[in-house]
């Protein structure tokens, strides 16, 4: 008899789930090119070189990232400013920057080591290509235009998301500065590419009084 | 010769060709769909409305397929196989009354492809038949996969072919006490339950038989390789079991067969048990062709409510084992059948005789 309840109780649940599915109220499926779904706010996507409000590039050529690359897929050559005209605030300026999307692992090292915050990563993760080449991204494809939009390797595609193209994610932005991986109360990311718009962080006393650590 | 005669039987086994054609692509198209709402999915959506072609755009891609033959196949039987696989699919159809006889031009018509008077034995015949396709099929590709398939199709359908046959003889037993005698004929087991016992439950044999239709309906989708008893085809132990070799319309007869069972099975429980096309007409009060064409409708309703029966098993329950399969057939059914059919002999007989000291 035991039997008859088991298989009657493997019915219910196919049954059930028949009518939750019917009813709209359950389903699994996301019909993908049509509807997104929401990705966690520290995804790896691919990478964005970001500027400043005032249009300057932050990337200064100082080639941490590639050095920083475990799969050593980042070329970076710097140049030096012209006076006159420069791209960054700084002395020197990201001359060259490719990124081989084929080798690259994903592990945001480059974020980390990333001095000025120049490189983060998007939530963009449609980068198929037909060859070779067009997965190694120039500056062309990974500088952030003036106006703050992520370039795309191909703008026309249906498959490009142009809200996704506006929010660049840092990573960075949600570990560093202060290297806490538990930021909760503490505000380090923000959903527009750009620099930072965020409240100083407080200060260390302050932050170990909120999470009531006493290291006295 | 009449004709007339003749041209009404052609017409009549052309409509139930037809209409087992059309089951067959709503039916699988059912299966996905139905399927895929008890796993959260959506299912087939992108050919046709509610991904309705989607059987249409399968079938035209199999017509489309190279039929690859193995080397080692032994080519009359391999080719042999499907057809033997899809007449008897077909055969055992036309013995289902699919609507109420009715009169036309002076001639009486009834909507079933041949009224033998020994139906019921020729469905068990030709559901026997079936199996063959199986086996010659695992035998004849010359490969190991079909042939583990094909051996285990044959072990499965003898042991609940008996189940099925049981449970049958219980329905004919008692379908022989409702009337002037016994019959085979299933046209005459399905008049033999119209009416209702009391104001609302219905002649239908279910009820006196209960025990009966839970194992005929056990033991047919046994008898069609259906989940959870598609050990013949497992597609995880044994790639595609005894069509693994086979490819483009080939195969899509094993396709077409299976499903063509599936509803053809169900056509029978339906008529064995559930009162076929008996079922309200309302006659007088609704126009005379809906009253016409209600018996079909009841039909297929009662032959859906089993298939859907059949889509949700499928969902429901993993492969039996081998030895599962065998000590349920061997050990459960056909004792509970045969136990079964005495206690059912000895309460007809009461009721017809008496008790044997009064």
């Amino acid at each position: 008899m035991g039997l008859v309840t088991e298989f009657l109780k493997g019915l219910r649940v196919t049954g059930g789930t028949m009518l939750r599915t019917i009813t709209g109220k359950e389903m699994v499926t996301t019909q993908y090119p049509k509807e997104m779904r929401e990705k966690p706010q520290r995804f790896h996507g691919r990478h964005v070189l970001n500027r400043y409000p005032d249009g300057m590039e932050k990337c200064i050529g100082c080639e941490l990232c590639a050095g920083a690359c475990p799969a050593d897929c980042i070329y970076v050559r710097g140049e030096d400013n012209d006076p006159a005209d420069p791209a960054s605030p700084g002395e020197r300026f990201g001359f060259v920057y490719e990124i081989n999307m084929l080798r690259c692992i994903f592990c945001g090292l480059c974020v980390e080591a990333c001095p000025t915050e120049a490189i983060t990563m998007t939530q963009l993760f449609e980068m198929s290509t037909t060859n070779r080449e067009d997965a190694i991204y120039t500056k062309r494809e990974l500088l952030m235009k003036p106006s703050g939009d992520v370039p795309h390797m191909f703008p026309g595609d249906h498959l490009a998301d142009e809200s996704e193209l506006l929010t660049a994610d840092g990573w960075l932005r949600a570990t560093a500065p202060s290297g806490v991986a538990a930021y909760e109360g503490v505000q380090m990311w923000q959903g527009t590419p750009g620099p930072a718009s965020w409240d100083p962080e407080p200060s260390q006393e302050e932050r170990d009084r909120r999470s009531g650590v006493d290291d006295g | 010769m009449d004709w007339a005669e003749v041209g009404i039987v052609l017409l009549r086994v052309i409509l139930a060709f037809v209409l087992l054609l059309v089951a067959t692509v709503i039916n699988v198209w059912a299966e996905r769909k139905i399927v895929a709402d008890m796993q959260s999915r959506i299912g087939p959506q992108r050919a046709g409305p509610w991904g309705i072609l989607q059987t249409v755009a399968d079938g035209l891609k199999l017509f489309f397929k190279e039929s690859v033959t193995p080397r080692k196949a032994q080519l009359g039987m391999y080719l042999l196989a499907p057809f033997l696989a899809v007449v008897p699919a077909f055969l055992i159809f036309m013995m289902v009354p699919f609507g109420a006889p009715f009169t036309i031009g002076g001639r009486e018509v009834v909507l079933q492809g041949a009224d033998l008077n020994i139906g019921v034995l020729f469905i068990v015949a030709m559901s026997s038949m079936a199996v063959y396709a199986v086996v010659l099929a695992g035998w004849s590709s010359g490969s190991k996969y079909p042939l583990l398939g094909g051996v285990r199709a044959t072990a499965q359908a003898i042991s609940y072919e008996a189940a099925m046959g049981l449970a049958m003889v219980a329905v004919v037993m008692f379908t022989a006490t409702q009337g002037d005698g016994g019959t085979l004929s299933l046209s005459e087991i399905v008049a033999r339950q119209a009416g209702t016992w009391g104001a609302f439950i219905p002649k239908w044999n279910v009820f006196p038989e209960i025990l009966a239709f839970v194992i005929f309906m056990i033991a047919i989708v046994a008898e069609t390789n259906r989940a959870p008893f598609d050990l013949v085809e497992a597609e995880q132990e044994i790639v595609g079991g005894f069509h693994t070799e086979y490819s483009g319309m080939r195969f899509a007869m094993f396709f077409l067969a299976e499903y063509v069972n599936i509803f053809s099975m169900s056509a029978i429980a339906a008529t064995l048990f559930l009162g076929g096309w008996n079922g309200p007409t309302w006659e007088g009060t609704v126009p005379a062709f809906v009253s016409a064409i209600l018996p079909t409708v009841w039909f297929l309703i009662k032959t859906y409510v089993l298939i859907f029966v059949f889509f949700w098993l499928r969902a429901t329950l993993p492969r039996l084992r081998y030895d599962q399969l065998m000590m349920l057939g061997w050990k459960r059914l056909i004792p509970t059948a045969l136990g079964w059919i005495i206690v059912s002999s000895i309460a007809l007989g009461v009721r017809q005789f008496g008790l044997p000291w009064s």
